[in-house]
This record gives C-alpha cells, structure tokens and sequence, in this order.
C-alpha cells in the first residue's frame, strides 16, 4: 500500500499520555457535569418478566414538589416515534420498541414511567409513588424453551418468537455422510453482563441562542448516536452535537441508542431544561445490552488422519426482549468464523434467533468472534478426545498453513494473510508443552489435579462497510484530520472515541512518527461531533487498525505538504529536503535548515510566498476503508489446578503469544491483553447473567454477579508476533479483543483436561466451583 | 443509588446516643457505625431507617485492651486494626479474619461490632465470636449487660440487642496455655462474603489430647451456631489429620445448610466439613506451638503461614 512503514517513535513502550490525568482524577465524566437548572430523569422499571400494564396512577408522584413531570409510555408516544434499532434486515421480524413500553413490559428492568425532577433524590422518591397495575403473564427466559408452539408470545403481532432464521456456508451434509467419523457435541456461551466500571449516563441541553442540542453521553460512537438521535427526535443533525467525555468503558455495550439516552434528549427539548440521567449499577445490569447468550449443536465430519472435513451448526441465539442497534449480527458474525483457524472444506451454520423475556443482547468484547473462537476451540478439543488425539497434534494437522493465504472459508469470510503455526510453535516453545505434560503426568501421579488447555485462535478486527446496509449502520471507514498551528503545535482530529484502548497515546506516536516530534507535542482531539465531524467510533478492534491508518495517511499527507514548503523556503528541491526532530534540512547541505515551526508559520503568514498550486495552511484530512477485515491470530496455553474436594479452580499458568500485525506501543497491546484475559476469565470461571424459568434475573448485581478480582487472575505470560496486515497501510491487525476471544476455551479445555481423569466430559460455563464439585461426584457416581 | 430521606444524628456520649434511640419511634432508628452495610442497604433503599444515630466518633467504644482475664476489644475497632494489632499477637486468628472481610478500603471503616449487629448470615466474625466464647456488652437503658456469644444471634440480620441499645465492647476470655484458634473459610464469589466459614478453637491437655474444642460456624445456617456436637467428640482425642477428618465427615448435625443458586445445601455442608478440617488442623498446630516456656503462638499471615520475626 503506501511507501514504507511508519517511524519511530512508532513501536516504542511509551507510557500512556492519557493516565497522568486519569489516575490523579482530573477526569470529567459524563456525571461530573452540572448545568443551571439541570433537571434529573429517574425511570420506573418493571419487576415482572411478562405482564400487561392495566393502569399507572402518578398522581402522587406528580404532587411531590420538586417533580416537573411524570410520562408513562403511552403519554410518549404523542410526541416520540419508536426507538431506532436493528431488524433492518429484510425477512426479519422487528418488533416495535417504545422508549417507554405501552401496554405491556416483556423484561425485568423495561422502562414503565419516567420522572423528571429538579433533583435526584426528588425524582428517586417520586419513582417510589408511582402505583402500576400489572396483570402478570407467562414468561420464556430460556431460547430453547421460547421456541416450543405452546411457547408464550412476545410480541403478539409478529405471531412468533423467532427473530429471523438464516443458513451461513455450504452443503455440509453429503460431507458429513462420508466422514469417518461425526463428533457430536452442544456448547454454550453464557449469557453475560459488560459491567463497565462507569455505567451508562447523559446529559443533554438545548440552547436556543444556537439551535443547537447538545449531548454529553457515556458512548463509543458519538457520531452514530448523533445519526440515531437526530432521527429519533426529528432533529436536524447538523444542530446536535454529541460529546463523548471521559468514558470509562464501553466493549460494545455503548454503542446502542438507549430509550434513557434518548429520552433525556427529548425532554431537554421539550422542557427547554437540561436533564441529566445516570445509570445505577442495578439498572446497568438490567438493562444495558447484554451479551453472548448463544447455544450450538454441532456435528463435525472428521477423516481418518484426524482432518476436519466438515462442520455444522444449528445456532440458537438469544436476542431477549427486543433488538438493540445490532443484536442481530453477532450470530451471523459466529457464523461467518466458525471454522476458526482450521481448513474445513464443507461448513455450514442454521442459525434461529430467539425472543425471550429477558434483557436484549448486544455486542460486548469479541463480539460473535469470541463466541466463534469458543465452540471451535472446544470443538477441536472434544474431537482430539473421541479420536484419542493430543489438543496440539490436532490441531496442527488442520492449521491453514502460511502459504494458503488469502484463505476463503466455506463461510464467507477471508483470512488475509498470516502465520498460525508461529503463533503456535511460539507459544508452545515459551510453554513448554512437552514438559507441561510431562509435569502433568507427575503430579497426577501424586493425586494433583492438574490440566493443560489451549487454543489456536482466529478472529477478525477492523471491518469493512457492507454495501447496501439499511437500519443501524455501521460504516467500515475512519477520518483523521492532522493540522500545524500557526505556532507549530501539531493536533489530529480522530473520528475514533477512544475510552481506554490508549488510542491518544498510539496516535500521537504515529503522527509524531510522521513528523519527527515528540509524541507529547501532539494534541489529539476526539468524542465531539462539532470539533470532529465525521466519524464511525471505537469498536469491533478497529480504532488502530483502521483509524490509524487513516491518522498515517493524513500524517504523511501534511508531511509531503510541509516538504514541499520546506524545500521552497530552503530553495532546494524536495527530493532534498530530510525531516528529523522538527527541523527541515537539505540533505546535501545540512547546515541549510528550516524548523517545522517556522514552515507552519509560513503556511499561514506568507500566502503570498508559497509555491505555485500549493494551498495556505498545513492542514491535511485522510478517510480510510479496508477492503476487509484484519485476520487476527494467536495461540494460548495455561495450566489450571482443580481441587476435587471443593471445585475450585486455579489457573498456574497462562501464556499468550499473539500476532499484532505490527505494534505500535508494545506495552499498550500488552494492558488490552492483560484486560480482555481478566473478562475472558471471568466468563470462563464466573460470570454468568442467569434467569429462573419465570423470567426473574438471579445475579442482578455484584453480590450474585461474579466478576474476577486482581486476586483471582495469574500472572500473563504475553508474547506478541508481528506479521504485518495486508490490509491496511500500518500493517496492524487489532488486539482489543483478543482476550475475551482466547481465554474462555482456553481455560475451560485445561479444566476439562484436569477432569479427564475423574471421568468429566463436558461442563459448561462458569466452571463455578459448585458445579465443577458437583461434577466430579455425578462421575464418581 | 439514593436513599429514602433520613434524619441524622451524632451524639456526644454514649447516654445520649441511648436518649436518640429511645426518643424515636421503636425501630426506625438505626445506629452508623462504619457504614460499610448499612449504606450500601439504604443506598439500594432496603434499608430505610428514619434516623441514623452516628456513634463512629464516640470516644472509648475503639480498641484493645488485654487483661489476665479477658481480652477486650471496643465495638468500633476496626478490622484493619484488628488485622495488625500487636496486643492480638497471641489471637492469630483476629489477623487471619480480618484479612479476608471483604477488601482493604472497606476493612479501615468497618468496625467488629458493626459486623456483629448487623448480623449478616454470611460474614465472618460471628465465627470467630462463637469459637472463642465472647460476650457482647450492651449499653441501654437498664445501664450495661453481658450477653454470650451464643445467645447473641437471634435470625437473619437479628440479634439480642434491644431497643435502646448499643453494642459497646466485646470481650473475650484470656488465651490459656496449650491453646489455638483459626478460621477457615470459602468465600462466595460474587459477594466475597462467607459460603462457609469456620472458626476452631482448641485447648490441648498436657498430654497433647483436646481438652477442649469450641467450634464456630457462619454462612451454613441461618444463624451462626456452634458445632456442640463435634465438640464434645474431640474432646481427649489427639488430633491426628485423619482423626479430625473423620471426625469432621462424620457430621455437624447441627448444620441445616441453606441452599441458594451459589451453593446447594449438599454442597454447603460438604465445604462446612473441609473447612471444619482445615480450621481444627491449624488451630491444632497453633496449639501445639503454644507449649509453657515459648508463652503464645507464633504469629501468621493471612494463609496462616508462620510470619518469621526477628
């Protein structure tokens, strides 16, 4: 693609630019805000699964002073349309979804009434004297369960549960026929909650003098929002000005146009008032996206040599309630990347997509990939069981070797380019796997219960725009503008929301690789939509791979500009002309220089000095696409302990080798690693969002609601490979999701390999201690 | 994450935190010590006192005070300071307790008798309380009385206090010769509180046979209990691993094990016996360390491990 690879201080650890003012709490959030006459929103929500709303009486709530306004879903819809969301899909079945419901609620947690009030306490005690008259109806939490005929229904008028239905790959069943041998399993990846450390909140505030409705929202793509609110409020885009402040986290879970978010848009319209609504911790774990939910049946035709031939699935996934902005594409996303790292001639997904009276889904960190990398993984395992293989000699055989690339899979997707078996051979050099086995069998031998598990994943980062998308679009493209003040301060202007992924400090490096300044000396501005115009946001592992490629190619564009009015000021011409620490010079006379301060102040003091053609200013804007997805790989290894007589588990070891494509800052790719590690583990071990039959959620907040602690976690073992991207002109390929995507089937293939021996075959997750005790006496049995 | 509306008082003595109590209506009033479960409680407004009587400043009602009969530790006594007091160089199992409550920053606000009152099915102390035969002092309206651990804990979040009354001091026998205590517990792994938690207590005679045991279990019932009838089957036993184990498998009768999405009742008790082991065996080890000459036993770590001192 373009010349040459970026510069230093491109691959350089530097520390993170952003911490210094995070850690000593210089941050601002969106809860930090406070605007004159800011009024508070406080939402009622619905205790029962399924019920009808007979009548909501406000009447007292509507009597306490301090209270503006009370609004029930029916009030609403006088003056709202219905919430944006997916199912945008022809053939779908898209339910109406109201910012409040009407008439019925169809999860715990749905908003029932809002209050508006002139504080939070007011508005909380309001909530309190809102009387709701339900009438409770059967309730499906359970996808399975949801899709029997005698099933409750949802949404009455779409007559039933389904979602959509769709087939991803080819004829598999011929395939399948002729397979020595068809390994059957079922795997579930459990229903989870993103828990960001801030929950979800806006502010949002009209200012007539301007025309102009701002929202400050906890998001991770404030131009989006900007698209879906303007939509949703009939508000011309141009006029609404999404910031992002500090956010602190998202993984996919904010990147959904909330009924709370937008409500408080439209009733800061309405009221001519600001409102501001925050998210409590309880709401958050009811009511923001949750994740995963997804159940296959599968059946892998495997040859004699131990080759995978073909691969099914029959995918059950689990929407809940409603769609959110793109619930619908995580089950096509596992489908797409079912065959993982492996070459599987014939492969195919059924995939159902379920309604149930539980909180809607949404992408969370791995999206549909992590999901994907799961039921391969431990397909791969449950086959080396059956034919009585070694995980790795299994895996080895069916690896995409390095000269098969680009690779197309059966399932529409294309690996790029890569190197699987560096990854692997890396890892299992750093492990050591012979000796782990051989450690293995030792302790085993003493009565330990010791396992070994890994993957060899797959997945994809940075996609590209989907031609002819309708509904909630995401486009695949980035923008970066980079421009020199008159004073020589440099600035880029990111269409990227980062919130923890360190893309301040990676940009900086790269511009300053560009220019040959310091990283610090360049500002990076990003999250408001009226100092950054266009842009897509941070998600799916893109802000890097794509966003940085748009800031290198907007770095170098301003580089060449700046040359070319380097070598005019020098009077060389600008092949000449070097570029080191700030300063121009002429290669053949490098007394002869020019700062690239005193350029910039040129560009825009001497317009009538420039040369012929060029613009004033140095100023230079890049919008970048991939033509597809980044192929991301890796492998890991760990080593877990299982204690028979309590179920617990400890990881020893965990050691991950993954190919970055090219590492901009080794230490962040490392902390994204750390980050994703400590979630897949949780998911793997802990976290679980569980229902009971009637709809109820059994760990709706921290005290049923596992999340892994420092405590629980091991030290990481990380390696990075760098295989450079054929896609993009970094040559990365995205990392932020390669923990959640690895570590779950790593960790629970050691588990299961640490009960091989007790005679324990499947389990799914969490390995909860509970259910691995009780798993080890029902084998005993 | 509001509360209801409260009233909020701090007293300047303990006579006048008893007047605030008395002067509001029977049970609206709760008394704030560190907060740590009370707040969050009224924060999610399951707790929803109209007046809140803040006695965390009142002076005398923190820390620790050894005696030849009786070691006393004030109410407000924090678990941090519980987790590195010198004068408990001989209660190693106050360290190794306090280390697992919850996590630092809520172990320097939280108070032991705070932990105590509020009686919460699953938290640590109340093992510890049992096992070591404490009493709780009360302050009130009638002046003081003494109550015994095991008549302290009436139900979930109950206990003997009346109205009026404030949990001032809890006071514990002296630590004899020849004796050791620990805990030993599994926590939930959510709310990190105890699935079960036990906390031992043995008196060797000079033979090394148990002359007495006293065991204290939380998180299996409903109510802390003591396990009376393992103790009396340990007593003249040599504690032996595999004669505690036995022992401990062979039953706690008194254990009615609640049953939960975390942990079945099955499950529970097979946890409450390993950690029944675990707890008689360190408390074993301890009173072993503790022979005539070298005086007390050797202070531990967290995980119980020796903590080797110049």
């Amino acid at each position: 693609m373009s010349a040459g690879p970026p510069a230093a201080p491109v691959g350089a650890r530097l520390p993170r630019l952003e911490d210094p003012r995070l850690v000593s709490g210089r941050g601002c959030f969106v809860d930090d805000l406070q605007l004159p006459g800011m009024l508070h929103l406080d939402i009622l929500r619905s205790p029962h699964a399924h019920a009808r709303i007979h009548a909501i009486d406000a009447a007292a709530a509507r009597a306490l002073p301090g209270v503006a306004a009370v609004y029930t879903g029916t009030g609403l819809a006088q003056f709202l349309r219905v919430l944006p969301s997916a199912g945008g899909m022809e053939g779908f079945n898209a339910p109406e979804h109201h910012a409040l419901a009407i008439e019925r609620v169809r999860f715990v947690g749905e908003g029932v009434a809002a209050v508006l009030a002139t504080d939070r306490y007011v508005a909380r005690d309001a909530r309190e004297l809102i009387r709701v008259s339900y009438e409770v109806l059967p309730a499906v939490a359970d996808p399975e369960a949801a899709l029997a005929p005698d099933a409750p229904l949802l949404h009455e008028a779409l007559g039933t549960n389904r979602a959509f239905e769709m087939r991803i790959g080819s004829d598999v069943r011929e395939a399948l026929e002729r397979a020595a041998h068809v390994v059957r399993g079922r795997f579930v990846n459990q229903r989870i909650v993103p828990n960001t450390m801030e929950t979800r909140g806006a502010v949002a505030h009209f200012e007539p003098w301007d025309e102009r409705l701002t929202v400050w929202l906890s998001t991770q793509a404030p131009h989006l929002m900007r698209r879906e609110f303007a939509r949703f409020l009939a508000f011309p885009e141009h006029r609404l000005r999404v910031i992002a402040p500090d956010v602190g986290g998202a993984f996919g879970a904010k990147n959904n146009p909330y009924a709370e978010e937008l409500l408080a848009a439209a009733l800061a319209l309405k009221h001519r008032a600001p409102v501001k609504w925050i998210e409590e911790r309880q709401e958050h774990m009811l009511v923001t996206s949750h994740a995963r939910a997804q159940t296959v049946e599968l059946h892998a035709g495997v040859r004699e040599d131990g080759t995978l031939l073909a691969l099914h699935y029959r995918l059950v996934a689990d929407m809940g309630a409603y769609y959110h902005a793109i619930t619908h594409i995580g089950p096509m996303m596992t489908a797409a990347l079912m065959t993982g790292a492996y070459r599987i001639p014939y492969a195919a997904t059924d995939i159902v997509s379920v309604f149930t009276n539980t909180t809607p889904t949404d992408p969370y960190r791995g999206f549909g990939r992590a999901e994907a990398a799961y039921f391969i993984e431990r397909t791969m395992d449950l086959i080396a069981r059956e034919l009585g293989l070694d995980a790795v000699e299994l895996r080895r055989r069916n690896l995409i070797r390095r000269d098969e690339f680009p690779f197309a899979t059966p399932t529409g997707h294309v690996h790029e380019s890569g190197d699987f078996q560096l990854c692997l051979e890396r890892a299992l050099e750093r492990f050591d796997y012979e000796g782990a086995r051989r450690e293995q069998a030792r302790l085993r031998a003493t009565g330990r219960c010791i396992g070994i598990g890994l993957t060899t994943h797959a997945w994809r980062a940075g996609f590209p725009s989907v031609p002819g998308g309708k509904g909630y679009v995401i486009s695949g493209w980035e923008k970066t503008s980079v421009s020199i003040d008159p004073g020589g301060t440099v600035r880029a202007v990111i269409g990227t929301s980062p919130h923890g992924q360190g893309i301040v400090t990676t940009t900086a490096q790269i511009v300053a690789g560009e220019l040959r300044i310091a990283p610090r000396d360049v500002r990076i501005i990003h999250g408001d939509t009226d100092a950054v115009t266009q842009g897509n946001g941070t998600m799916g592992s893109r802000s890097l791979v794509v966003g940085g490629s748009a800031t290198l190619l907007a770095a170098r564009q301003l580089r060449d500009k700046a040359v070319r009015l380097a070598a005019h000021l020098l009077r060389v011409p600008a092949e000449r002309v070097t570029l080191e620490a700030g300063v121009f010079s002429d290669c053949g006379d490098p007394a002869r220089r020019v700062t690239l301060a005193a350029v910039a102040a040129h560009a825009f003091a001497g317009p009538q000095d420039l040369p012929e053609g060029l613009e004033p200013g140095l100023e230079a804007t890049a919008f970048f696409e991939a033509p597809n997805f980044t192929s991301c790989f890796g492998t890991h290894a760990c080593v877990v302990e299982v204690e028979p007589q309590t179920g617990e588990v400890r990881i020893l070891r965990y050691v991950a080798v993954d190919d970055i494509g090219r590492a901009i800052n080794p230490m962040i790719v490392e902390g994204q690693l750390h980050g994703g590690l400590a979630q897949g583990i949780g998911q793997a071990l802990m976290e679980e969002a569980s229902y009971d039959a009637a709809g109820q959620p059994l760990a709706a907040s921290f005290l049923d609601y596992a999340t892994p602690r420092a405590t629980d976690l091991p030290r990481f073992e990380v390696e990075l490979t760098e295989t450079p991207s054929t896609v993009n002109p970094l040559g990365a390929r995205g990392i932020g999701e390669a923990g959640t995507v690895a570590a779950p089937p790593a960790v629970v293939n050691a588990v299961l390999d640490a009960l091989a021996p007790l005679g324990v075959r499947h389990l799914d997750m969490p390995l909860t201690p509970h259910k691995v005790w009780r798993a080890i006496r029902e084998a005993d049995a | 994450m509001i509360p209801a509306a409260f009233e909020y008082l701090r007293p300047r003595s303990l006579e006048e935190a008893v007047a605030c109590l008395l002067q509001r209506e029977p049970g609206t009033a709760a008394i704030l010590a560190g907060g740590m479960s009370l707040i969050p409680a009224m924060k999610l407004r399951l707790a929803r006192p109209a007046t809140l009587v803040d006695i965390v400043r009142l002076r005398g009602l923190a820390g620790i005070v050894r005696s030849a009969e009786h070691l006393r530790i004030g109410a407000l006594t924090t678990h941090a300071a519980l987790g590195g007091a010198p004068e408990l160089a001989r209660y190693p199992v106050f360290a190794e307790t306090a280390g697992v409550v919850a996590d630092p920053q809520i172990r320097h606000r939280g108070t032991l008798g705070g932990s105590l009152a509020y009686a919460h099915p699953a938290a640590d102390w109340p093992a510890v309380f049992l096992a070591l035969q404490g009493e709780a002092q009360l302050f009130g309206p009638q002046g003081r009385r003494s109550v015994p651990a095991e008549d302290f804990f009436t139900g979930i979040f109950e206990t003997t206090i009346g109205a009026g009354e404030i949990l001032t001091e809890i006071r514990f026998p002296s630590v004899r010769e020849r004796s050791g205590a620990a805990y030993s517990r599994m926590c939930l792994q959510a709310s990190g509180m105890a699935l079960v938690g036990v906390a031992a207590q043995i008196m060797l005679d000079a033979e090394g046979r148990i002359d007495h045991a006293s065991i204290g279990v939380t998180g299996v019932n409903a109510v802390p209990f003591r396990a009376r009838s393992l103790e009396m089957r340990l007593r003249g036993v040599l504690p032996a691993a595999a004669a505690l184990r036995d022992l401990c498998a062979t039953g706690i009768p008194e254990a009615e094990p609640l049953s939960d999405p975390h942990a079945a009742a099955d499950y529970r008790l097979q946890m409450l016996r390993i950690h029944a082991e675990r707890a008689l065996g360190r408390a074993f080890e301890r009173a072993r360390a503790a022979v005539p000459g070298l005086g007390y036993s050797a202070p531990v770590t967290r995980d119980g491990e020796p903590v080797v001192r110049p």
